[in-house]
C-alpha cells in the first residue's frame, strides 16, 4: 500500500468543501433572495396595452357626429434595431431624416429595452405600404391607436377635440400613462371616463429577442380592453349647421336650448374651425395656427365671452320689479325720449307707458325707474340692491350654471362689497349704479346664460341645468339635470312681459323685421357697448309663446343694434328649427344674413 | 471463462447506477431546454434531445465494449494511445474546423468529435503508467519533467485550438500528483498563486487587502493562540493602518484607502516579519512571509494587467475570467443564469415550465449552462440533488481508486475523479457565479456526443480495473 494514503481525506475534503459551497450559494440563490423571481418575471413578460375605441357621439336625432378611425403608431426597441436603409423609412413614413434621428435617440435614452412610439399615428394608407416593408427594418413594430374622427365640419367646440395626456394628468390619475389619449375640450372632455372605455393589457411570453413566443397562462391573466360607452348629444346637427352658416364671416354666438329640458340644441362659438385638423399628425401644426389666429377661433365664445346683457336684461328688472311690488302692470312712467333724464330713451315712443310697451320699446326711463324702486323699497340702497342681486342670482346670472361643460365662465354680477370699495360704504344709490337698469355697467354674461335666462322666462319660472348630453349607454345622466331649479319670480307675473317680447315682433315693435309667419315668438333685443369696435347685436328669443320648444341667446359682435343681426339670425334659426324650412318670404333674409361678413370690428351705424 | 465471469460480478454497480442516473437525468434536462410545442417526439432528430438519446445509446454501447476488453490492454497500450491522441490533438490545429472560436473540430458529414475531449483519457492513462512504473519518485526531478511533459504536451496542443476551458482541466492533475507524494506545501502554493492571480483580477486592491488581512489575522490566531503576541501584532497592523490614513489626510496626498491599506500592509507585515524573526516564532514568520508576498503577488499581477498588457489582451483575460461588470455585456450571461438558477426557489417552477431557459435568455442551455434548467424546473430540490450525486460520485471514486492493489489502477482512478472535479467545480461554479465563465461541460449532463463519450470511455475503463482489480497486472 501506499504511504499517501491518508492524502485521500485532503483530497475528499476539497471535494466536500466545493461542493458545500455550491449549496450554501445554491440555497441562497434560490431560496432567500427573491429578486431572481421578479427578474425572470421582467425578462420573459411583455405586457401589450390594448386599446379601447372611444365611445360614438351622437346627435339627438341619432346622427352620427364622432366616430373612430384606425391609426397606428410605429414603436421602436432600440437594442433590437439592425443597421437599415434610414432614407428608405424615412420616405415610408414621410419624415425627415433629422425627426427620425432624434426620435430614435429620445426613444434610447428612454429605454434601450422597452418600445417607445417613434412615429405617431400613422394613416391606414401610409400604414399599408409600411407593414409590407416592416420586415426589412429589425426593431421597429406597430400599435393600432383609434383617433378620432368627424362626420361633419360643424360643431367642433362642442365636440371638442382628443390628445395626448399632459404631464399633471398622469400626475393625478394613475390610468394615464405617457402617449396616451384625453379628452382636451368639449363632450369629449366631458365625458372623458365614459368615452374613454377601459384599457386592457395582454401579457405576453417573449424569448430574449423580444420576441413574442404565446400568451402568458393563456391570457388568464389579461384583461381585455373595455370600450367606451357611446354618448348622444342633444345638439341637433341639422340645427347646429344652419346656425353656424349663418355666422360665417362673423364673430359672436349663439346657444339655443329646449326649454321643457334644459337639452342644448344649437351651440355655435363664430369663427368655428373643422374639428377634423385637430386630429394626426397634423393636429400640432393646425393647432399653433389656430391659436395664433387674431379671430380666436378655439376659444369657446358660447361658454366663455362675457357681454353686457344689454337691454334683454330690461325683461328681468321688470319682473323683479313686479315680484317686489314696486310696480304693478298698471304702472306707468313718463318717457321724454333722449331727453330723459338720468338715462336717455333710444326709441321714440308715446309716453307715459306701461310694463307691456316698456319692453315693447325698450324704454330706458321706464327701467330706471323700476330700478331705483326696487333699489329704495328696503331700508337702504345696499339691503336693495342684495335683494335685486338675489333675483339675479337666481336666474342663473353671476354664477357658473353647473353644465356638463368643464369650463364655464361664471359671468359678472358685482357683490355689494364691490361697490362699496369703490365708492365706499354708504356713498353710492341706485343713481351711481344706474347703468344695470338696462344690462349695461358691471354686467357680464355668458351666452349660455342668456339663453338659460330666456329659457326660464320661456318656461315662466324655472329651468333645467342646460347640458349637451341627454343619454349615456347603460348610464344616468347627472340627475341635476333633471331637477327643477326655480327663479325667484311668482309665475303670473311672467304673462306681461311676454306679451311685451311678443310684440316686440310685430309690425311697428324693435325687432319687427324678424317676425316668422304663423309663429308666435317672444324676444328682446339688446346692444352691448363695445369700446374696441362697433356695439355688439344681441336679441334672445323663445317660440313658440305657448309651450315654448326653443329658447336661444344670439351675440353677433359688432353687429351695432339687436335688431339689425342678432335678431333675424335668431328669427331663422327658430323657423328653421320649428317648420325645418325657411319661408319664401323671408329667403331674401336669410341670403342677407348669410353674407353679411361683420368680420371688421367697425360697421356702419 | 472465469475471469470474465469474475468481472461482472465485480463491477461496482453503484458507480454505474450514478453514471446512469446522472445521464438519464441530463437528458430530460436537454429535452427542458430545447422543448417547444412543435416538436414534442422525443425521437425528434432534427432535435438536440433526439441526438442526445443516439449519443447516450452509443455511449451505452461504448461503455460495455470497454468492459469486455481485457484489463492489460489498457496498461499495454496507454502510451500508444496517447500518443495516437497527441498526434489527433495536432492533426487538428491543420485540418480542423472552428466552432465558437475553437478550431477543436473535426467534421465528417453531420459528425463532429472533438479529440480534446479524449485527450482526458489518454493523458490519465498515460500518467498513471508512467507514475506506477518502476523507479518513479515524484521527488525525483527527472520524474517530474516527464510528468510535467506528459500533462503540459496535451495542454499546450489544446492553448493553441484557442481552447482554453479545456486546457485548463489539465491542472487538476496537481491533485493525483499530491496523492502520489507531491509535497503539499507546492500544492497549497499552486492553490494560492492561483486564487490570487484570479482574485486580484476580480476584486478590487480594497477587497483584496482587507481578505488578506483577514486571512493573515486568522492564521496568526489558529497558529498560535497566546493573546499577547496576538494583540501586540494586531496593534500593529492597526497602529501602521491609522498611521499611514491619517498622515494622508494631514498631508492632503489624496491616496486611496486601497493604496493606504496597500503601503500600511506592507509596512505591518514587514514590522511584524522583524518582530516574530527576533522573538523566533517559526510560524508566525512564514505567515508573515506568505502574507507580503501575497500582497506583493497580487498587486503585481493588478499593475501588470493594467500596464502592461495590451487592451485586447485585458478584454481577452476579463472575458475568460467573465469580469466586465456590465450586465448587457460579458456578465450578461452570468446573470441571466443566476436569474434562471434564484428564479427556481424551493420546488422550481415544474418540468417544462422554464422559462429563462426556454426562452433563450440563458445562452448554451444545453451544453453549458444545463445546470440552469435544473435550477429553474427543479428548484433547490434539484440542484442539492445534482451537487449531491455528484459528490457521492467523487467520493465514491476516490474510495475505489484507495482499494486498487495496483498503482496504476489507483493512480488512473485519481485521475478520473480530479478530470470529474474539476468539470463539476467550474461548470456549476460558472453558472452560479461563483467561477469565471470557462466554457467546459457539466460531465455526462450537457448536451453533446464527444463529451459524453469521453466521459464515459474515462470513467468506464476504471470501472474495468476496478473490476479485475483483484487479478494480477502485468505490471
Ligand atoms: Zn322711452
Amino acid at each position: 500500500m501506499n504511504t499517501y494514503s491518508k492524502r485521500k481525506y485532503v483530497i475528499i475534503g476539497i471535494f466536500a468543501t466545493i461542493g458545500l459551497v455550491f449549496i450554501i450559494k445554491l440555497f441562497g440563490l434560490q431560496l432567500l433572495d427573491p429578486s431572481f423571481k421578479q427578474f425572470a418575471t421582467n425578462n420573459v413578460l411583455r405586457e401589450v396595452v390594448q386599446y379601447p375605441a372611444r365611445g360614438l357621439v351622437y346627435d339627438r336625432n341619432n346622427k352620427l357626429l364622432v366616430f373612430n378611425k384606425a391609426a397606428y403608431d410605429l414603436m421602436i426597441i432600440p437594442r433590437e434595431v439592425l443597421d437599415f436603409d434610414t432614407t428608405y423609412l424615412c420616405r415610408l413614413l414621410e419624415i425627415s431624416k433629422e425627426e427620425l434621428e432624434t426620435g430614435i435617440k429620445s426613444a434610447k435614452e428612454y429605454s434601450r429595452y422597452k418600445p417607445s412610439i417613434l412615429v405617431k399615428q400613422i394613416s391606414p394608407e401610409s400604414y399599408a405600404t409600411l407593414q409590407e416593408q416592416l420586415y426589412k427594418f429589425k426593431g421597429f413594430h406597430t400599435q393600432s391607436r383609434t383617433l378620432r374622427e368627424y362626420s361633419n365640419k360643424a360643431a367642433a367646440h362642442v365636440l371638442g377635440y382628443v390628445g395626448e395626456v399632459g404631464v399633471n394628468e398622469i400626475k393625478n390619475d394613475e390610468y394615464y400613462k405617457i402617449g396616451d389619449y384625453i379628452g382636451i375640450s368639449g363632450i369629449d372632455k366631458a365625458y372623458e371616463t365614459q368615452l374613454r372605455g377601459n384599457k386592457g393589457v395582454k401579457k405576453y411570453f417573449v424569448d430574449v429577442h423580444n420576441r413574442i413566443q404565446g400568451s402568458y397562462k393563456n391570457g388568464l391573466d389579461d384583461i381585455p380592453a373595455k370600450t367606451g360607452k357611446n354618448v348622444t348629444s342633444t345638439i341637433d346637427i341639422e340645427l347646429q349647421q344652419y346656425a353656424e352658416k349663418l355666422f360665417q364671416n362673423k364673430k359672436g354666438s349663439v346657444v339655443a336650448i329646449e326649454p321643457s329640458t334644459g337639452e342644448i340644441l344649437a351651440m355655435v362659438s363664430a369663427p368655428s374651425y373643422d374639428p377634423g385638423l385637430m386630429v394626426r399628425r397634423v393636429r400640432g401644426s393646425n393647432y399653433s395656427k389656430l391659436l395664433s389666429d387674431t379671430l380666436k377661433p378655439l376659444f369657446n365664445r358660447s361658454l366663455l365671452a362675457e357681454y353686457p346683457p344689454g337691454s334683454t336684461y330690461k325683461v328681468l328688472n321688470i319682473l323683479i320689479g313686479l315680484q317686489e311690488q314696486v310696480i304693478s302692470i298698471n304702472t306707468h312712467f313718463s318717457c321724454a325720449g333722449p331727453e330723459s333724464v338720468p338715462i336717455r330713451c333710444t326709441h321714440y315712443h308715446g309716453s307715459p307707458v306701461e310694463v307691456i310697451g316698456a319692453i315693447r320699446e325698450s324704454c330706458n326711463p321706464f327701467l330706471w325707474n323700476t330700478f331705483r324702486s326696487i333699489l329704495r323699497k328696503y331700508e337702504s340702497i345696499a339691503d336693495g340692491y342684495n335683494v335685486w342681486r338675489e333675483y339675479a342670482l337666481s336666474f342663473g346670472v353671476g354664477q357658473k350654471l353647473g353644465s356638463d361643460f368643464t369650463n364655464e365662465n361664471k359671468g359678472s354680477l358685482p357683490l355689494e362689497s364691490y361697490y362699496n370699495r369703490i365708492y365706499g360704504g354708504g356713498h353710492w344709490n341706485a343713481l351711481t349704479v344706474r347703468s344695470l337698469a338696462i344690462g349695461q355697467g358691471e354686467l357680464g354674461v355668458t351666452p349660455l346664460q342668456m339663453a338659460n335666462y330666456c329659457a326660464i322666462i320661456a318656461n315662466r319660472g324655472y329651468y333645467y341645468i342646460p347640458h349637451i348630453v341627454k343619454e349615456i349607454e347603460n348610464e344616468q345622466i347627472d340627475q341635476s339635470f333633471k331637477t327643477k331649479n326655480y327663479g325667484k319670480i311668482s309665475a303670473e307675473y311672467y304673462e306681461p312681459v311676454i306679451r311685451g317680447m311678443e310684440m316686440a315682433l310685430d309690425p311697428g315693435g324693435s325687432a319687427e323685421m324678424s317676425r316668422i309667419p304663423d309663429i308666435a315668438m317672444c324676444g328682446k333685443t339688446g346692444t352691448a357697448q363695445n369700446p374696441q369696435g362697433s356695439a355688439h347685436s344681441i336679441f334672445m328669443a323663445f317660440a313658440p309663446k305657448e309651450n315654448p320648444r326653443i329658447a336661444l341667446s344670439v351675440y353677433v359682435e359688432n353687429g351695432v343694434w339687436g335688431s339689425r343681426y342678432a335678431a333675424p339670425i335668431a328669427s331663422l334659426i327658430v323657423e328653421k328649427y320649428l317648420t325645418d324650412t325657411i319661408s319664401p318670404n323671408r329667403k331674401w333674409l336669410e341670403n342677407v344674413m348669410i353674407k353679411a361678413n361683420l368680420l371688421n370690428s367697425f360697421q356702419p351705424e | 471463462m472465469p475471469r470474465r465471469n469474475n468481472v461482472w460480478v465485480n463491477i461496482d454497480w453503484l458507480t454505474v447506477s450514478l453514471y446512469l442516473m446522472l445521464v438519464f437525468l441530463g437528458w430530460i434536462n436537454i429535452y427542458a431546454s430545447v422543448y417547444s410545442e412543435e416538436h414534442q417526439s422525443i425521437f425528434d432528430l432534427s432535435q438536440r434531445y433526439g441526438k442526445q438519446i443516439i449519443w447516450i445509446s452509443a455511449a451505452l454501447i461504448i461503455g460495455f465494449v470497454i468492459l469486455l476488453i481485457e484489463t492489460n490492454f489498457y496498461v499495454f497500450f496507454s502510451y500508444i494511445i496517447f500518443g495516437i491522441l497527441v498526434f489527433l490533438l495536432i492533426l487538428v490545429l491543420f485540418v480542423g474546423t472552428e466552432i465558437n472560436g475553437a478550431k477543436s473540430w473535426f467534421i465528417l458529414g453531420d459528425f463532429g468529435i472533438q479529440p480534446s475531449e479524449f485527450a482526458k483519457f489518454a493523458t490519465g492513462l498515460a500518467l498513471a503508467r508512467y507514475m506506477s512504473s518502476f523507479g518513479f519518485k515524484i521527488q525525483r526531478f527527472k520524474s517530474l519533467i516527464t510528468i510535467v511533459v506528459i500533462v503540459f504536451l496535451p495542454t499546450i496542443l489544446i492553448l493553441l485550438q484557442n481552447d482554453t476551458g479545456s486546457a485548463l482541466v489539465y491542472f487538476s492533475f496537481i491533485l493525483v500528483l499530491y496523492r502520489e507524494g507531491l509535497s503539499g506545501v507546492v500544492l497549497f502554493f499552486a492553490l494560492l498563486v492561483t486564487l490570487l492571480f484570479v482574485f486580484a483580477l476580480l476584486f478590487s486592491n480594497f477587497i483584496m487587502m482587507v481578505v488578506l488581512l483577514l486571512a493573515a489575522i486568522f492564521a496568526f490566531l489558529i497558529l498560535n493562540p497566546r493573546i499577547k503576541q496576538f494583540v501586540i501584532i494586531l496593534s500593529i497592523f492597526i497602529v501602521s493602518i491609522a498611521l499611514f490614513y491619517v498622515l494622508n489626510l494631514i498631508l492632503k496626498t489624496n491616496y486611496k484607502i486601497a493604496e493606504v491599506l496597500v503601503v500600511s500592509s506592507i509596512i505591518g507585515g514587514a514590522v511584524v516579519l522583524g518582530y516574530s524573526i527576533r522573538k523566533k516564532f517559526k510560524n508566525y514568520i512564514i505567515v508573515a512571509l506568505v502574507f507580503l508576498g501575497s500582497v506583493l503577488f497580487s498587486i503585481s499581477v493588478d499593475y501588470a494587467f493594467n500596464n502592461m498588457l495590451a487592451p485586447h489582451h485585458q478584454a481577452r483575460i476579463n472575458e475568460l475570467l467573465g469580469i466586465q461588470s456590465d450586465l448587457l455585456g460579458a456578465g450578461y450571461n452570468v446573470n441571466q443564469s443566476k436569474i434562471a438558477i434564484g428564479s427556481g426557489g424551493l420546488w422550481g417552477k415544474g418540468y417544462l415550465q422554464g422559462t429563462q431557459t426556454k426562452f433563450n435568455f440563458v445562452p448554451e442551455q444545453s451544453t453549458d449552462f444545463i445546470f440552469c434548467t435544473v435550477g429553474e424546473e427543479w428548484g433547490f430540490a434539484g440542484t442539492f440533488t445534482v451537487v449531491v450525486l455528484f459528490l457521492f460520485l467523487l467520493i465514491r471514486l476516490v474510495f475505489l481508486s484507495e482499494r486498487q492493489r495496483s498503482g496504476f489502477s489507483r493512480i488512473y482512478g485519481y485521475t478520473v475523479a480530479v478530470i470529474l472535479f474539476f468539470h463539476f467545480m467550474v461548470n456549476i461554479g460558472m453558472t452560479i457565479g461563483l467561477m469565471p465563465v470557462i466554457g467546459i461541460p457539466l460531465p455526462f449532463f450537457s448536451y453533446g456526443g464527444s463529451s459524453l463519450w469521453s466521459f464515459t470511455i474515462l470513467l468506464f475503463v476504471f470501472i474495468q480495473l476496478d473490476a479485475s482489480r483483484l487479478e494480477n497486472l502485468a505490471n
